[in-house]
């Protein structure tokens, strides 16, 4: 377990230093950095002044060098458009989107476990044609199209949640309900397939021959055995929800970090877009690092070659 | 997103399973040859011009709505007749989807295939180049690339490849990794061919029924991702017709026309869902195929 855990957290850092220098570079070409700060009507002299001072007349690996020792204490530079420091303003948006892929999160994996397990009981019967239509549907409706369905519904129809804004439970519900509804069939997929595995095996068919009630053959044997990949399908899903939720948030006019990315692409102010596929990326990295303990930790089957 | 552990056959595939299939890669493929068809043919079947604006012909209902035959889908904001958007809107799906899977298939195999036979360090080597991709979030990186370098027609499906490439690795690595020892190939290496025949030639015609899988169900996603860009105004220029853009286009009227966001978000489903139960119904009946060897 230790020497698995130190492998892993090496390959963990080796994955970071790789982004954190394909950020660095994504930063370099998006323009002269010195032009950017002074502005377009700046005096030579002044961009010249400007290269010097931040130390960008230096050769590139000192550069990276000294950018990663900055990134290391927090200090990301300072966005061209906001006038702020990049971290204050990721630290501001990122718990928004963390609460919103959370919440998708939640809902996908609430909706796929039921879902999953009663396709996999029996495989090709009617219910696991309906589960996997329900997949299908899920996989295949662009998450664009589900957010402005559920605005029509929920919002304008019924009027049951706000449309616009805000970064409450109800104001966050209707965009992790368009989230979850995209991030549901992997999740329901790896139940399915998990449960079709437990079902044919030995210990369900003892526990079918001991004469238990099949519900309680579903839930207390085989719910166990198929919910330890679910735990890594999971924190990998909401790993691509922080970085997936662009879309949503710019329907739902969420302030989370896709939002920001989005804005800061568009103004050119890449120090914010370097920052913020930066700080998804790690969070990503850490989530799979965790998925990973768990899984090992849960199911000693799990075996590093 | 898709877990590559699925292409392990499942046990206790029940009888019903394989019409199901069927079903599923003839009305898929019926799909995708359809749009495939109007995407060739587009200036043969659209009734007006996908660019001709007319200030007088605004926001016209589709026909099913209480509008008229000659725009049988109704016009957008600028008078521009939506049905031949959306004829013209299935070629620039198809064109990313077709194009980036080509160049990403290039890159995947060609690593996936190295990697599993050269095994050691060029392995490793590779796997930590896959980590490093599966740790870069699309969404994110690809909007962000885009915004660099611009929004052409290559630059995106190039774009698109580089974060697409990863399922094509590792199975065409996995598969490589098991025919490595294949009689086939040890008597190919016997009779002197180079390793580079060997691989090309001799182990991928061996796996392109899993690899063609792989390549419907991503440019499903590549399809996917290009709307997503468009709909965020970071794919294609207006006035080119794309799905997502015509979306993004009609969202101030959402609340009025909802028909304007309905026809192309329809349309983006209906393709992606053809092209998913198309490669998922292969993949069902590649594995029962191959069980019965």
């Amino acid at each position: 377990m230790k020497s698995f855990l130190i492998r892993r957290a090496l390959m963990a850092v080796m994955v970071l230093l790789t982004i954190s220098f394909i950020s660095f570079i994504m930063l370099k070409v998006s323009g002269d950095l010195a032009i950017s700060l002074a502005g377009e009507n700046a005096g030579a002299d002044y961009v010249e002044f400007l290269r010097k001072t931040y130390g960008w007349d230096r050769p590139l690996y000192i550069q990276y060098a000294d950018w990663l020792w900055n990134a290391l204490h927090g200090n990301l530079g300072a966005s061209f458009y906001y006038g702020k420091q990049v971290m204050e303003l990721v630290a501001e948006r990122m718990p928004v989107t963390m609460k919103l892929g959370a919440l998708a999160t939640g809902l996908s994996i609430t909706a796929a476990i039921p879902l999953g397990m009663a396709a996999g009981i029996r495989p090709g019967s009617f219910v696991d044609r309906a589960v996997l239509l329900i997949a299908l549907l899920g996989g295949a409706t662009p998450i664009f199209w589900t957010s402005f369905l559920l605005i029509l519904m929920l919002g304008l129809n019924l009027r049951w949640l706000p449309i616009t804004g805000g970064a409450d439970l109800q104001h966050l519900l209707m965009p992790a309900l368009a989230l979850s509804f995209y991030a549901m069939p992997a999740i329901i997929r790896i139940v399915r397939s998990g449960m079709i595995d437990v079902m044919a095996s030995d210990y369900i068919r003892t526990a079918k021959a001991k004469g238990l009630r099949p519900l309680e053959i579903y839930f207390r044997h085989a719910l166990r055995n198929t919910l330890v990949p679910v735990v890594a399908v999971a924190s990998v899903q909401f790993g691509f929800l922080l970085g997936g939720s662009v879309v949503v948030e710019n329907i739902f006019a969420i302030n989370g970090i896709g939002y920001l990315t989005w804005e800061a692409i568009n103004q050119n102010d890449y120090p914010v877009v370097q920052a913020s596929v930066l700080t998804v990326s790690t969070a990503y990295v850490v989530l799979t690092l965790f998925a990973d303990i768990v899984n090992r930790a849960i199911d000693p089957r799990i075996r590093l070659e | 997103m898709r877990a590559p552990t699925s292409l392990v056959t499942e046990p206790s595939l029940s009888r019903w399973r394989l019409p199901f299939a069927g079903l599923g890669v003839w009305t898929g493929g019926a799909i995708l040859v359809l749009v495939l068809l109007t995407a060739i043919f587009a200036p043969l079947i659209a009734p007006h011009s996908p660019y001709d604006q007319s200030l007088a012909n605004r926001l016209v209902k589709p026909v099913f709505m209480g509008g008229n035959w000659d725009h049988i889908l109704g016009t957008d904001h600028l008078g521009r007749d939506v049905l031949s958007r959306l004829i013209y809107g299935s070629r620039m799906s198809l064109a990313v989807g077709f194009g980036t899977i080509m160049i990403s298939a290039a890159l995947g195999i060609g690593l996936g295939l190295t990697a599993g036979f050269r095994g050691g360090r060029t392995d490793a080597f590779v796997v930590f180049l896959l980590t490093v991709r599966l740790s870069l979030p699309i969404m994110l990186a690809a909007i962000a690339l885009v915004g660099l370098f611009g929004n052409s027609l290559w630059l995106m499906m190039l774009i698109l490849a580089f974060f697409l490439w990863d399922q094509f690795l590792v199975v065409s690595r996995a598969l490589a990794m098991r025919l490595k020892n294949a009689e086939f190939v040890l008597a190919a290496r016997a009779a002197g061919f180079s390793e580079l025949h060997i691989m090309f030639r001799e182990v991928l015609p061996n796996m392109l029924g899993p690899l063609v899988i792989v390549a419907t169900l991503e440019m499903a996603h590549a399809i996917m991702l290009e709307s997503a860009l468009s709909f965020l105004g970071l794919g294609i220029r207006p006035p080119a017709a794309s799905w997502g853009l015509m979306i993004a286009e009609a969202k101030d009227f959402v609340y009025f026309e909802a028909w304007m966001v309905n026809i192309p978000g329809f349309a983006i489903f209906v393709l992606v869902a053809g092209i998913t139960l198309f490669g998922e119904g292969l993949r069902t009946v590649f594995e029962n195929s191959s069980d019965q060897r």
